[in-house]
């Protein structure tokens, strides 16, 4: 059977201000599929992540981007979220003052809404949550802290991907979320990002290290250089990138131009 | 959220099917105000002779009075002359006869308030049949009170049926001369609430003033009293909404809090006089005086705003700590909005030994609002092992709105301890973008952002009043971010 692509992105590129960062991406995500984004610092990595979630920060001057055969450039940020997209972000971003689980509340209800779901009550949203905090094997104190405010690093990250697991996001972005984790966590978390893996579904994740993707094995690995994706393989290309570093393909990235 | 807004529809509608209805006077006074005014006003509400001097001494002092500068508000000068002092209820020919004929944003903030359909006729002021005004809503449990032995009533009637009590503690608190606002508000107050809890009564529910409804184009005086004797306890809610005026509309209103020994008085507002619109046109310059005494040992008297309305905010609700060990406490939340500046803090005076004084206020600015904590903090020579905790914290959205923060200190007596913090914080993009990405709107985003900012005072409130400040301050961000 046929499947729609869940995305389609098609000859992307953006600014931020006058620097032009992405310079024609192109990436088709089917659902079911599991993609690695790799490729050196400052390629644009968390600049696509951040265009795709909707961030006004960067200003779209070309191409298209199809979510659900939809244009996605067209919604708003929460628009998008509720539609199904996740973005862990590299940076997670603190917010005094608002509980942990009232965020999630407030979030998930957005999303229900869009559904035309009703809200979950107290009690269902609980137990959903627990499950989920015992699959992250997260400390439930966390729960009434606010939003990452003094959380660790790698209790940050832990924490997006706890909130991904209770969205249940269609397609799921997640902008290094391996880098500041423990050995321990990269495997808990792994084991989070996997529960999520499904038929529907559909998981972009950005890494600089083939270590993830033992645990989250790809589909698909791209290499993102100077705004475009220069290369793209099986898991074996994450393997080669390990042995040989990017040198060669930012060869290659030059001479292609 | 439901049983919040049943309670006060259900309270409205009792009120309403009680037929509680101000009286409909054909008089009215000329603008102005002279001896023979207040002899007027004295003369309507049939007041024993005491009221009239007490009126007349507050508008002598007042003649020799000069309007406050000091104040971190600016506005063109009020002209005295031009307030009716005293009006019958507008004739219903210049009111709009039906909702069509209301301003549609105002009718939208209603809804998002969760306001009833037939209390947002009232609000819009909407010409209806009984208008009602906040004391007989008050009256409703007015019975069930009094077999408690607590006098809850309008304070023309408790001129008329407990002149000995209003006597005793009329201006023993906030006295006819305090300042400019505070006497005129004596020479002529037209009404408010008085609240008396006898000996040892714990009173057994909130006692509110939900809406105070101002139909008329008038300056608004209320005074209110409250006394709590040795050992009472008692928890006082006062909702301020107002008509949407083109004009300024000066509200000057003065309160006293009386706690004698080991008795607690709660004194808790949200304040949402119509605040101008976009432009700062129109609004409440809501100049008022709030003071509580702790007179006896062991009293303990607490204030929570929280104040999103008027264009203007003059006020300092204060305590006076007299009794030993008694406790004043000060919870404030005040937001600014479009032109709105608030100029709002509190005065702890700590006269007793071992009094104890709590202070945190969260002050909010947006567009090109500007908000002032002011704060007062005095250690008297008597005050031995008194102290003092201050906390203000203000929150900037944008960059055209402005927090200034004028903490006083004056302290006399070494053993004394005071403490003060502050903080300044902004609501950043990139945490605006964090919500939205969780599917959370701009607009949802600032309020949740927002009542967590102010979540220790809100959890001062009274459950169904902290629900309604919540909604009161999304409703008052509305637009101010993104
Ligand atoms: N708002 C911005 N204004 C100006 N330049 C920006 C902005 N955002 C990103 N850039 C620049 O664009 C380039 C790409 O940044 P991006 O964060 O997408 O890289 P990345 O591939 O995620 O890198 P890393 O692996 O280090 O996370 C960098 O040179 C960065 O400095
Ligand atoms: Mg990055």
């Amino acid at each position: 059977m046929l499947k729609n692509p869940i995305l389609e992105i098609r000859d992307l590129h953006a600014k931020a201000g006058e620097k032009e960062i992405l310079k024609g991406i192109n990436l088709t995500v089917f659902p079911g599929e599991v993609h690695a984004i790799m490729g050196p610092n400052g390629s644009g990595k968390s600049t696509l992540a951040q265009v795709l979630a909707g961030r006004d920060l960067y200003n779209v001057t070309g191409g298209e981007v199809l979510y659900e055969g939809r244009d996605l450039l067209a919604l708003q940020p929460e628009d998008r979220a509720q539609e199904g997209i996740f973005l862990a972000f590299q940076y997670p971003v603190e917010i005094p003052g608002v509980s942990n689980l009232y965020f999630l509340k407030a979030a998930l209800n957005a999303i229900r809404k869009r559904k035309g779901e009703p809200e979950l009550d107290a009690m269902d949203f609980l137990s959903r949550v627990r499950q989920k905090m015992s699959l992250m094997e997260m400390d439930e104190a966390l729960l009434n802290r606010a939003v990452n405010a003094g959380f660790s690093g790698g209790e940050k990250k832990r924490n997006e991907i706890f909130q991904m697991a209770v969205l249940e996001p269609r397609l799921a972005l997640m902008d290094e979320t391996d880098s500041g984790l423990d050995i321990d966590a990269l495997k808990i978390v792994s084991h989070g990002v996997n529960a999520l893996r499904g038929p529907d579904r559909a998981i972009v994740v950005i890494t600089h290290y083939q270590r993830l993707l033992n645990y989250i094995v790809p589909d698909y690995v791209h290499v993102l250089a100077e705004g475009r994706i220069v290369k793209s393989g099986d898991k074996s290309l994450a393997l080669e990138l390990e042995e040989s570093g990017y040198a060669g393909i930012e060869e290659f990235a030059e001479t292609a131009q | 959220m439901a049983t919040q807004l049943t309670s006060i529809e259900t309270l409205a509608n009792q009120e309403y099917k009680w037929g509680f209805v101000t009286d409909i006077d054909a008089d009215t006074v000329p603008p102005g105000l002279s001896e023979d005014v207040i002899r007027l006003i004295s003369g309507k509400k049939n007041e024993p002779p005491f009221m009239l001097e007490w009126r007349l001494k507050a508008y002598r002092q007042w003649l020799k009075m000069k309007e406050p500068t000091w104040a971190n508000v600016h506005y063109p000068p009020i002209d005295y002359q031009k307030i009716i002092y005293y009006a019958a209820p507008k004739t219903k020919t210049n009111q709009p006869k039906s909702l069509d004929e209301v301003d549609p944003e105002l009718l939208r903030t209603y809804e998002k308030l969760g306001i009833p359909l037939h209390e947002r006729e009232l609000l819009a002021g909407v010409a209806v049949d009984a208008v009602f005004d906040s004391v007989s809503v008050a009256t409703t449990f007015k019975e069930k009170l009094s077999e408690l032995g607590i006098i809850f009533c309008s304070f023309s009637e408790a001129v008329q049926h407990h002149p000995e009590l209003v006597q005793k503690y009329l201006g023993t608190v906030v006295p006819h001369s305090d300042n400019f606002f505070a006497a005129l508000n004596a020479a002529v107050f037209s009404d408010g609430s008085f609240c008396y809890i006898p000996k040892g009564v714990r009173c057994p529910m909130e006692l509110s003033t939900y809406f105070r409804i101002n139909a008329k184009d008038t300056g608004q005086f209320e005074r209110t009293l409250i006394i709590a004797d040795e050992g009472s306890h008692v928890s006082y809610l006062e909702g301020c909404t107002a008509p949407m005026r083109d004009t300024n509309q000066l509200h000057a209103a003065v309160v006293e809090l009386v706690a004698l020994d080991n008795a607690t008085v709660k004194y808790s507002t949200v304040q949402n006089w119509y605040p101008g619109d976009k432009e700062g046109k129109g609004g409440i310059y809501n100049f008022v005086t709030k003071r509580g005494k702790c007179l006896g040992a062991n009293s303990k008297i607490s204030w929570t705003q929280v104040e999103t309305g008027s264009t203007i905010t003059w006020k300092y609700p204060g305590c006076l700590l007299i009794g030993e060990n008694s406790v004043g406490e000060f919870y404030s939340v005040a937001l600014t909005n479009n032109y709105q500046q608030a100029d709002t803090g509190t005065k702890m005076i700590h006269a007793g030994k071992n009094t104890r004084s709590t202070i945190v206020s969260k002050g909010i600015s947006a567009g090109h609002g500007q908000n002032t904590y002011r704060g007062a903090v005095k250690i008297l020579k008597g005050a031995t092992g008194a102290r003092n905790y201050s906390q203000c914290d203000s929150m900037l959205l944008g960059d055209k709105c402005g927090a200034h923060t004028f903490p006083y200190l004056e302290v006399k007596n070494t053993s004394s301890s005071v403490e003060h913090e502050a903080s300044t914080s902004k609501i950043g993009e990139d945490q605006i973008f964090y919500c939205r990405q969780r599917g959370i709107s701009t607009e949802d985003a600032v309020g949740m952002i927002v009542n967590g900012f102010c979540k220790e005072v809100f959890r001062e409130l009274p459950m169904e009043f902290a629900v309604e400040a919540q909604k009161l301050l999304g409703v008052s961000l509305e637009g101010s971010v993104g």
